[in-house]
C-alpha cells in the first residue's frame, strides 16, 4: 500500500475533503464533524469463521476482510476502496494458530509478522520465511500486519508472495461452500489480484518443510530500510554431493506479483556447484533472469534499472543460499 | 446497521466508556474524543509513525487501527509515560538532555517505539536502535541525537549493579 498513496488525484482530493472534516448534513447543510477518513461501512466483528463467511457471502463483492489492516486501512483512509461491509476477523480466536510441525508449518490468518520472528522453531525450520519477514516494513507494522493478509493483498513488491511460491506453499481458502487448497502458483493471478472469489477468505497458509541439504536466502533492495523493495529475490537450493538437486528462484518487484524464474531454475538443476562450479551456473541463471523479467517504469525506478537489479538480487540470493546449503 | 458502537477502553490506566462511529480511527478517538493531543497525526496512512501508540503492550499505528478495534484494549500514549508525580520517564529525560527533538512532532511516536524496543531488548546496539526507529520519520534532527538519546536511556534503565 505504501505505493498506492501516490496513485490518483481523486484519492488525494478525497483525503483533503475528509481532512477538513466538512460533511453535508441533512438538507444539504454543511456541518463540521469529527474528522474521519474512510467512507461509511457496516462494521462486523464475527467470533467464528462460519459467522464471518455468512457475512462475506451476503456482502459479495462489497465485502472486505480486515485482518492486520496495514494495507487495507490506508486504502480505506485514502478512499481507494470503500467496501459496504468490513468484516474484522481479529476476534476469531481459531485464526491465531501457528503450528510448527515435523513435516509442515501452518500459519493462521491472524498470525502477525512479529509472531513469525519470535518463534525459534519456525526460524530454524523455515529460515527463508523468517528472513523475508524481518524485511517487512517496521516494528509497529509487523506487530499488526499478517502473513495471510499480505498474501491476499499481493502487492508486487511484497515479500510473502514470493516466499510462498519459492517454498511451494498452499493457501487454504474458505467460502460458504467449504474449503479449498490453492497452490501458491495458481493463487497469485496478477498485480493486487488473487484466486480469491467474492465471499471467500484466507483461513491459513501451509509451508512444507524444506528437505535436508537445502539452503535458502531472501534479499531485497529498497531505498530505505523497511520500504517496499524496488527488487528482491528468494532462492532455495537443495544440494547433494556437490550437485544441485533442486533449485527455486523467485523475483520480487517485477510488476505482476511473484515472478518464478523457471529458465534460471532449469539452468541450475543437475549442475555441479562444488569447487567453484557454481560460478558458471549462477552467471547463466542470472542471465536467464535478466532476460525473462518484464518490469515496468514507475516513479520508483525505470524498467531498465529494475531489470538490472533483478539480476543482482538473484545472484546475491543464490550465493547466500549455496553458502547455507552445506554439502559443497 | 448501527454506524456507532459502544467501546470500553483503558487509556493510560484510566477506563473510558464511549460511543464512537465505526469508521473512526483510534488516533482520532484519542485526540478528538479523549482530548489527548500528544498523539500526533502525520500521513494518516501508516508511513510516518507519528501516531504510534502502545496497544496491549505492542506498538501500533493509531491511524491504521479503528477505535472499535480497541474495544477492551489497554492503550498507552505519550501522556502515559510521565510518572504520577510528574517525573519524566527515563526515555523522556534522555531525549531532553540529548536535544533529541526540534519541532517535536515525531517525538511521541519515537518514544512509544523506543519504549517497546527497550522492553524487548534492554541493551540494544546502535544498529538495532536505528532499525527499530526506521518506521518513524523525523524531518528536523537527522536522527543522530534521537539514536543517542535511546542509547542513553537504555543505560539509564539498566537495573542498578549490585
Amino acid at each position: 500500500m505504501r505505493r498506492l498513496w501516490a496513485r490518483g488525484k481523486a484519492a488525494r482530493a478525497a483525503v483533503r475533503v475528509a481532512r477538513r472534516g466538512v460533511q453535508f448534513g441533512a438538507g444539504g447543510k454543511i456541518e463540521v464533524a469529527t474528522p474521519v477518513k474512510p467512507a461509511w461501512f457496516d462494521y462486523y466483528a464475527p467470533r467464528s469463521v462460519d459467522e464471518a463467511l455468512r457475512i462475506l457471502d451476503d456482502a459479495g463483492r462489497d465485502g472486505r476482510v480486515l485482518a492486520g489492516g496495514q494495507s487495507l486501512m490506508p486504502m480505506l483512509n485514502l478512499r481507494v476502496v470503500s467496501p459496504a461491509a468490513l468484516v474484522d476477523i481479529n476476534r476469531i480466536e481459531a485464526l491465531d494458530r501457528l503450528h510448527v510441525g515435523s513435516d509442515g508449518l501452518i500459519v493462521g490468518a491472524l498470525v502477525r509478522h512479529a509472531d513469525i520472528l519470535r518463534n525459534a522453531a519456525l526460524r530454524e525450520g523455515w529460515p527463508l520465511l523468517a528472513e523475508a519477514t524481518s524485511l517487512v516494513a517496521h516494528p509497529a507494522i509487523r506487530n499488526r500486519g499478517t502473513v495471510c493478509g499480505s498474501l491476499a493483498h499481493n502487492d508486487p513488491a511484497a515479500e510473502h508472495p514470493s516466499v510462498l511460491v519459492t517454498l511451494d506453499g498452499t493457501v487454504v481458502v474458505a467460502g460458504r461452500g467449504g474449503r479449498r487448497e490453492v497452490p501458491a502458483e495458481t493463487f497469485f493471478t496478477g498485480m493486487l489480484s488473487t484466486a480469491l472469489e467474492p465471499g471467500e477468505m484466507v483461513v491459513e497458509v501451509r509451508y512444507p518443510r524444506p528437505p535436508a541439504g537445502t539452503g535458502t536466502a531472501f534479499v531485497e533492495f529498497a531505498r530505505r530500510l523497511g520500504d517496499f523493495a524496488i527488487a528482491g529475490a528468494a532462492a532455495m537450493l537443495t544440494v547433494r554431493d556437490g550437485v544441485c538437486e533442486r533449485a527455486r528462484l523467485t523475483i520480487v518487484g517485477m510488476g505482476e506479483g511473484p515472478f518464478r524464474a523457471r529458465a534460471a531454475e532449469l539452468a541450475l538443476t543437475g549442475r555441479r556447484l562444488a569447487r567453484n562450479g557454481h560460478e558458471d551456473a549462477f552467471a547463466e541463471a542470472v542471465a536467464k533472469v535478466v532476460e525473462a523479467v518484464n518490469p515496468s517504469n514507475d516513479v520508483h525506478a525505470s524498467a531498465a534499472y529494475r531489470r538490472h537489479l533483478a539480476g543482482v538480487m538473484a545472484r546475491r540470493a543464490l550465493d547466500a543460499a549455496l553458502a547455507r546449503a552445506g554439502g559443497v | 446497521m448501527a454506524r456507532e458502537q459502544r467501546i470500553k477502553v483503558t487509556v493510560n490506566g484510566q477506563g473510558h466508556d464511549k460511543v464512537v462511529p465505526v469508521r473512526l480511527s483510534l488516533a482520532d478517538f484519542i485526540r478528538e474524543h479523549l482530548h489527548l493531543t500528544g498523539t500526533h497525526l502525520g500521513c494518516e496512512h501508516g508511513v510516518c509513525g507519528a501516531c504510534t501508540v502502545s496497544m496491549n503492550g505492542r506498538s501500533v499505528r493509531a491511524c491504521l487501527t479503528l477505535a472499535v478495534q480497541a474495544d477492551g484494549a489497554e492503550i498507552v500514549t505519550i501522556e502515559g509515560l510521565r510518572q504520577a508525580d510528574g517525573t519524566r520517564h527515563p526515555l523522556q529525560q534522555a531525549f531532553h538532555e540529548n536535544f533529541a527533538l526540534q519541532c517535536g512532532y515525531c517525538t511521541p511516536g519515537m518514544l512509544i517505539t523506543a519504549l517497546e524496543l527497550l522492553r524487548d531488548n534492554p541493551n540494544p546496539s546502535e544498529q538495532e536502535v536505528r532499525e527499530a526507529l526506521s518506521g518513524n520519520l523525523c524531518r528536523c534532527t537527522g536522527y543522530q541525537a534521537i539514536v543517542d538519546a535511546v542509547m542513553d536511556a537504555a543505560r539509564r534503565m539498566q537495573p542498578a549493579a549490585t
